[in-house]
């Protein structure tokens, strides 16, 4: 049987050669996103913001504007519509009211018992109800996470690296958090619970292409003490290139088939993922890898630190 | 590499046994897991209430119903321990203003008999000294109450314990249902019910303190004071439970809800519902007292400072049976008859979150979710195979032993699986090959080189695996995070991707090379198809 090799052997693409178009790009996509995120925000999921979320199934398609007035009638501040995984489905976003949490409840209550009794055959699937207090929770809690797991693996890569690819991790992670959010603001997506699980795993996956491109950085810095550094990074960006490209694939089939034909409540976390993905895969080679080159990344970066380990690996 | 000794083998092989065993029971339907041995596991994964259905509650206690409860109960004691005999202290300006309480001493020489005995009732607190309130002098003959940190920290920690009983004992009254009531933090409550069709109702059992106290009407007091809300000393004005305006009654409670032997639905003579309690031995013989002492006069049924009725006593009733109408329905009969039996709440709990699903939501996700597993397999483990064929088809079985052994990891802990969590395991297939992506690129390139085909297997293995190593620790940081962070619903997001990294480390590297190695071994192939 003959095999596929999406990349052919003795593959030698010089990566390098557009790596300062690439950081102008790079850099520019990512002041675009992160600008663009903090002029026009996010559509915040009651997780963050507090409120109500009700999700219908109505029996047939419905009118939607005659929903609205519906709700509309009820008085319970500016209700948002939107249709969610089918033409039958609809999700209710309710603010959160000023009278505190007994308040919350009527309103939820309130359409409830509207829709059951304006639509037969109406199910409610799903109500989710959170106070001011505990949505504020919700996202600090997140943003922790999101800033713990990025200082976290930038120190794990430092350690058993070196500064300068602990640095080269950060900025990556950077980057593709920044993408996303920008993708998230651009797209008006919502930002839920499940989005910040997203972004965690994003924060992981993308840096598993860096950890492995930087892997081979470390061995053929140790191998070939006398190349240049331009041809190195070249070098151990084509040897790892196959294993890029099998692994994302793998990975993003994954998850397109999960977005296709998976459950639409997680769509918005696997869309996340599927995007890092995508980011990841671009970062771990015009980002991570042309930062070391900026930070001074030479052979000698790690035959000082271990002079023992250097002759057996020169043997290898 | 070809030296892989029996033992090595069969323990790997015990070890993917064992998993599989493990994964089986979750697997079954609940209707042939009966017929499942008892002598093999039987411990099964939890669907998370996303999956199954059911509601999420989270409740916090009211911190100033709390304090607004332990002023009171205080102002009380300072009453009766200066009005006791030998010789009683007479005080005035009893206030509760500014959440701490100040009277005035009127002889300035019994000054120290009441900071004595005002001392003689606070409470110490853990093993510091603290007491639960200071008692201060100012102005020389004014005693001042303020409730201390700690004092208000152990009231919270025991009104918590009482409350989560109370909780669970009226959501559950039979204690046959699965759900779950633990405290999180130091005040609140999280509520978690599967299969539940009304949460309103739930909320409604929840949010009610249900504190009943009888107590008797002031007739004494001037209708028109009481209109705006001023009652004479020893009495308080509170609102009827209908709206329909207020009553004055005595401070003192003649028989609480706390004295209750049981609480039931009942209908009086002309149908209407009511709610039927009885007395416990004490509550009788007090309520038998009081009636007695009162007979033609009216009492005040009040449930949480409302007054539900306020009936006239037509004569003792001594049996400790009472029966408590006010404009029920049979259902807020049953409900109140269910709060009442199962105690008061010692402090109001507010419902900060709910999430509710219904069922068919829930198996309508799991039904879309176990399709994408399998599709999301299917397809990665056809383009292993056209990828990197013999190899391949190791990758593939290591990938759906994996599939096994993270369920079966999951039942042996019993963990629960939320939608999210179907996301991590669809991902997890996803990632899991990436280990012999690794390895495989690894060995084709060393082959490349020129190796032969033996050592470019184990170099291709030995060398892998550092990016292998240093790839999943970066995960494992995250998903921790994750996890510590998370809440419910990702939390079960991070646990799978956890397991995940853990269980494919063990079938990527050491089931797979396991493989190859006996491969290598038997055939001696004389080319390497990868």
């Amino acid at each position: 049987m003959r095999l596929l090799k999406l990349v052919p052997d003795h593959t030698n693409v010089d990566f390098m050669r557009w790596r300062n178009l690439a950081v102008i790009v790079s850099s520019l996509m990512t002041i675009a996103a992160l600008s663009y995120s903090a002029y026009r925000g996010f559509n915040m999921g009651v997780d963050f913001v507090g409120g109500q979320m009700i999700r219908v199934s109505f029996a047939q398609p419905i009118n939607v504007e005659q929903l609205r007035s519906r709700v509309d009638q009820l008085h319970l501040g500016e209700a948002s519509i939107q249709e969610f995984g089918g033409p039958k489905t609809y999700q209710i976003r309710l603010p959160k009211p000023p009278g505190g949490d007994a308040a919350a409840n009527i309103a939820a209550t309130k359409t409830k018992a509207m829709v059951t009794a304006d639509y037969p055959g109406a199910r409610i699937d799903s109500v989710e109800s959170v106070s001011g207090k505990v949505s504020e929770e919700l996202a600090e809690n997140g943003a922790m996470a999101i800033i713990f797991a990025m200082i976290g693996i930038s120190i794990y890569i430092w350690i058993r690296f070196e500064w300068q690819f602990g640095v080269g991790a950060l900025i990556t992670i950077a980057h593709d958090v920044s993408m996303i959010l920008g993708f998230f603001a651009f797209s008006r997506l919502q930002v839920d619970l499940n989005v910040v699980a997203a972004f965690l795993t994003v924060v992981g996956y993308s840096l598993n292409d860096t950890v492995v491109i930087y892997d081979r950085i470390r061995e053929n810095l140790r191998k070939y003490r006398k190349m240049a550094i331009l041809p190195l990074l070249n070098l151990s960006l084509n040897e790892t290139l196959a294993r890029t490209v099998v692994t994302s694939l793998t990975v993003l089939i994954a998850l397109a088939v999960l977005m296709v034909v998976g459950p639409e409540v997680i769509f918005g976390l696997s869309l996340a993922i599927f995007l890092g993905v995508v980011v990841g895969t671009y970062s771990s080679i015009y980002v991570s890898t042309p930062v070391l080159v900026w930070l001074g990344v030479t052979p000698d970066s790690f035959v000082k630190s271990e002079p023992v380990a250097t002759p057996g690996v020169e043997k290898a | 590499m070809l030296d892989f000794p029996r033992w090595k083998v069969l323990s790997i092989w015990a070890i993917v046994l064992i998993g599989i065993l493990f994964s089986i029971p979750s697997l079954l339907p609940p209707s042939a897991r009966q017929h499942w041995p008892s002598f093999l596991p039987h411990s099964t994964i939890s669907l998370g209430l996303d999956l199954a259905g059911g509601s999420h509650l989270l409740l916090e206690a009211d911190l100033q119903d709390l304090t607004k409860q332990r002023l009171q109960t205080m102002e009380d004691t300072v009453t009766s321990e200066m009005g006791r005999g030998d010789p009683t202290i007479a005080v005035s300006d009893v206030s509760t203003s500014g959440g701490r309480i100040s009277f005035l001493v009127t002889d300035p020489t019994q000054v120290d008999a009441a900071v004595e005995r005002m001392r003689s009732v606070t409470q110490g607190v853990g093993l510091t000294g603290t007491r639960d309130w200071d008692v201060g002098v100012v102005d020389l003959n004014r005693i001042v109450l303020t409730p201390t940190n700690s004092g208000t920290q152990e009231a919270l920690k025991n009104a918590m314990t009482v409350a989560r009983d109370v909780v669970r004992r009226r959501i559950d009254p039979g204690g046959t249902k699965e759900i779950t009531v633990i405290t999180e933090g130091s005040d609140r409550i999280l509520v978690q019910v599967p299969g539940v069709e009304n949460p309103e109702e739930l909320k409604r059992l929840i949010g009610q303190t249900a504190r009943l106290e009888f107590k008797l009407v002031d007739l004494a007091a001037d209708p028109q004071q009481v209109q705006q809300g001023r009652a004479p000393a020893g009495s308080q004005v509170l609102p009827m439970a209908d709206g329909a305006g207020s009553m004055a009654v005595k401070r003192r409670v003649m028989v609480s809800g706390d004295q209750l032997e049981s609480a039931r639905q009942g209908f009086d003579q002309d149908g209407r519902p009511t709610v039927d309690i009885k007395f416990n031995a004490d509550g009788a013989r007090r309520f038998g007292r009081v009636t007695q002492e009162n007979v033609n006069k009216p009492f005040a049924i009040i449930l949480d400072d409302k007054i539900l009725s306020a009936p006239n006593i037509n004569e003792p009733i001594l049996g400790g049976n009472a029966q408590i109408s006010g404009g029920f329905t049979v259902q807020s009969a049953n409900e109140l008859a269910i709060s009442l039996a199962s105690g008061k709440l010692p402090v109001k709990l507010n419902v900060i979150e709910e999430r509710t699903v219904g069922p068919d939501l829930g198996a309508d996700s799991i039904h879309k979710g176990v399709v994408a597993s399998l599709i999301g397999t299917a397809g990665v483990i056809l383009f292993m195979l056209i990828t990197y064929g013999r190899f391949g088809v190791y990758a593939n079985i290591a990938l759906v032993v994996n599939g096994f052994l993270i369920l079966g990891i999951m039942a042996v802990f019993n963990a629960t699986l939320t939608l999210p969590g179907i996301a991590g395991f669809v991902l997890t297939i996803g990632a899991a090959v990436d280990a012999n992506v690794l390895i495989n690129e690894r060995i084709r390139e060393e082959h490349r080189r020129g190796r032969k085909i033996i050592d470019s297997v184990e170099t291709g293995y030995r060398e892998a695996m550092h990016a292998i190593y240093d790839a999943n620790v970066t995960h494992v940081i995250s998903a921790a995070l994750m996890a510590y962070f998370g809440s419910g619903p990702v939390r079960g997001f991070a646990v799978v991707l956890l397991i995940g990294v853990v269980t494919s480390v063990f079938t990527a590297v050491f089931f797979t090379r396991m493989l190859v190695a006996l491969w290598l071994r038997n055939k001696r192939p004389k080319a390497l198809p990868i």
